[in-house]
């Protein structure tokens, strides 16, 4: 089983999140990322607080957090670390922050308002996007506050621009931009992925010039802060 | 009768769309059709000096539009065809004089009388496009076989579908078979390939089209040449006939001898 890099405890406003001071950050807002799309009416609005104890977050990744939860609806209301940096990083991104002093253990929360034993539902209800169902041809765009699914190809000279995913069931040979407010964990998907530009967040990529010999599908997100892309298995 | 609308368009100029629809026009006619070609390029009137009609040219599309002159008297007859008529464009006027709406009367009146009539729109997507793009049942897109040129192919079929007029079929207009063969022009199919457009018709590059459309005799009159022949399928197809792609490779003498042949039933 995969080891727990996240508490969560209900709060009287909302929900207090303790994230993992020591281990690797996409790791855990990959995790939280899940955790959160697995059960999404359990957080739907909740007021988030983000416990990040000594780790010193730097700005773009705290803007990447703020974003992976803006676009599942959650608000980033309070961050609590030790750490100046991490202060630093919250108060330039206009969110509040706050010293969290008691050598980073969580603080103490009402029982009473401890949720997480919601009656099971077996509905998943995933995050929402945009589908369009032809090619995206030269000079046409699709903007989406959610995910983008273009069920045909998209052209060179057409762009794609996503706050979440970018799935493309076809031929990708334009601009695809995925996590454009900033959400490192988004990804791209395309049959074929030959796109003139690619980026994910702030992170940009340019197809390498050149024919491949073998078209399969594949798959651009970010690891160890650049974009790889790797073929589907 | 519930004549069809057709509109020739293709984003980058100079590709072919006149050409096209004035090859069109006459193979559309000499297969017994009725047919109407309109300029619809205001300020720039190429398609009668093509069709060798311009000194006939007394009234043209604003003059219609407009309600100066009469529908009937100011579509101009083809010398050759009893029923091909030209509506010429108007030379030097503002370039809002006719309307998409206009353009949408004006062929509904004419698809009474026509089995076709054939737009023959400007270059770029200004108003001269919208105004041909309106009325149209169907749209033709002109490219050449060059990555600039489908590129604006591709945007304008991007803008025709977003009307709700696609997805339009296409014209593959001066391929070079040998450049294609040595891999330094684009096959049809690597058009195909970007576009995902069906092919309706590939004209090969044929000097005698320069000389045909420079004598007002558009080049699908002339038997020998490949191009006339190949606008002569397109005007099939778009009638409906299956019509096989004819092999641009032949060599030139026996291949135009097989198809005179094949024709002259
Ligand atoms: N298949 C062809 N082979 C050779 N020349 C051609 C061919 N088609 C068009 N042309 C030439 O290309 C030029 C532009 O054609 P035109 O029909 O006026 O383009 P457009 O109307 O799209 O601007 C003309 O000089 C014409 O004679
Ligand atoms: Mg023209």
């Amino acid at each position: 089983m995969q080891e727990e890099l996240i508490a969560i405890k209900g709060v009287n406003d909302g929900l207090l999140i303790a994230l993992s001071t020591t281990e690797k950050w996409q790791s855990v807002t990959d995790q939280l990322a899940a955790r959160i799309d697995e059960q999404s009416d359990f957080y739907n609005g909740a007021n988030i607080t983000i416990e990040l104890g000594a780790r010193p977050v730097p700005k773009y990744e705290l803007s990447s957090l703020k974003a992976l939860l803006e676009r599942r609806g959650l608000k980033l209301s309070l961050v609590l670390s030790e750490s100046d940096t991490t202060r630093n990083s919250a108060a330039a991104l206009k969110v509040p922050t706050k010293k969290n002093g008691e050598s980073g253990a969580p603080p103490p929360s009402k029982q009473a308002d401890v949720q997480e034993t919601a009656p099971v539902n077996p509905e998943e209800t995933g995050t929402y996007g945009t589908m369009f169902r032809r090619t995206l041809r030269s000079g046409r765009t699709i903007h989406s506050d959610g995910h983008v699914v273009i069920y045909g190809d998209v052209n060179p000279g057409a762009k794609v621009i996503a706050a979440g995913d970018i799935v493309v069931w076809g031929k990708l040979r334009g601009y695809a931009h995925a996590g454009v407010i900033g959400d490192e964990s988004a990804i791209v998907c395309a049959l074929d992925m030959s796109p003139s530009q690619l980026r994910i967040a702030s992170h940009v990529v340019t197809s390498p010039p050149g024919k491949r010999k073998r078209v399969v599908p594949e798959v651009a997100r970010i690891r160890d802060n650049q974009i790889i892309v790797e073929a589907r298995e | 009768m519930a004549g069809k609308v057709v509109t020739i368009s293709s984003g980058k100029g100079g590709v072919g769309k006149t050409t096209a629809t004035a090859n069109l026009g006459i193979s559309l006619a000499s297969l017994g059709k009725k047919v109407v070609v309109i300029d619809a390029d205001i300020g720039l009137r190429n398609l009668d000096v093509i069709m060798g009609l311009e000194n006939r040219i007394v009234y043209d599309l604003v003059d219609i539009v407009e309600g100066r002159s009469k529908l009937r008297q100011s579509m101009i007859k083809h010398k050759k065809f009893e029923d091909l008529f030209l509506i010429p464009a108007a030379q030097t006027r503002d370039k809002m004089a006719v309307s998409p709406e206009d353009m949408v009367k004006l062929t509904d009146e004419l698809r009474e009388d026509f089995d076709y009539v054939i737009i023959d729109s400007p270059a770029g997507i200004e108003r001269g496009f919208r105004n041909a793009l309106e009325p149209a049942d169907e749209v033709l897109i002109v490219t050449n076989p060059e990555v600039s040129a489908v590129r604006d192919a591709d945007r304008i079929t991007g803008l025709i579908e977003a009307a709700d007029k696609g997805p339009g079929r296409l014209i593959i207009n001066r391929l070079k078979p040998d450049l294609v063969k040595k891999g330094e022009m684009l096959s049809s199919d690597d058009v195909y390939d970007i576009l995902g457009l069906k092919i309706i018709g590939i004209i090969p590059e044929d000097e005698l089209v320069l000389s045909a459309s420079n004598s007002g005799i558009p080049v699908t009159l002339n038997m020998d040449s490949k191009a006339g022949m190949a606008f002569n399928n397109v005007a099939r197809r778009l009638t409906g006939e299956d019509v096989p792609f004819m092999n641009l490779d032949d060599n030139p003498g026996l291949f135009q001898r097989l198809v005179r042949f094949l024709d002259g039933r």
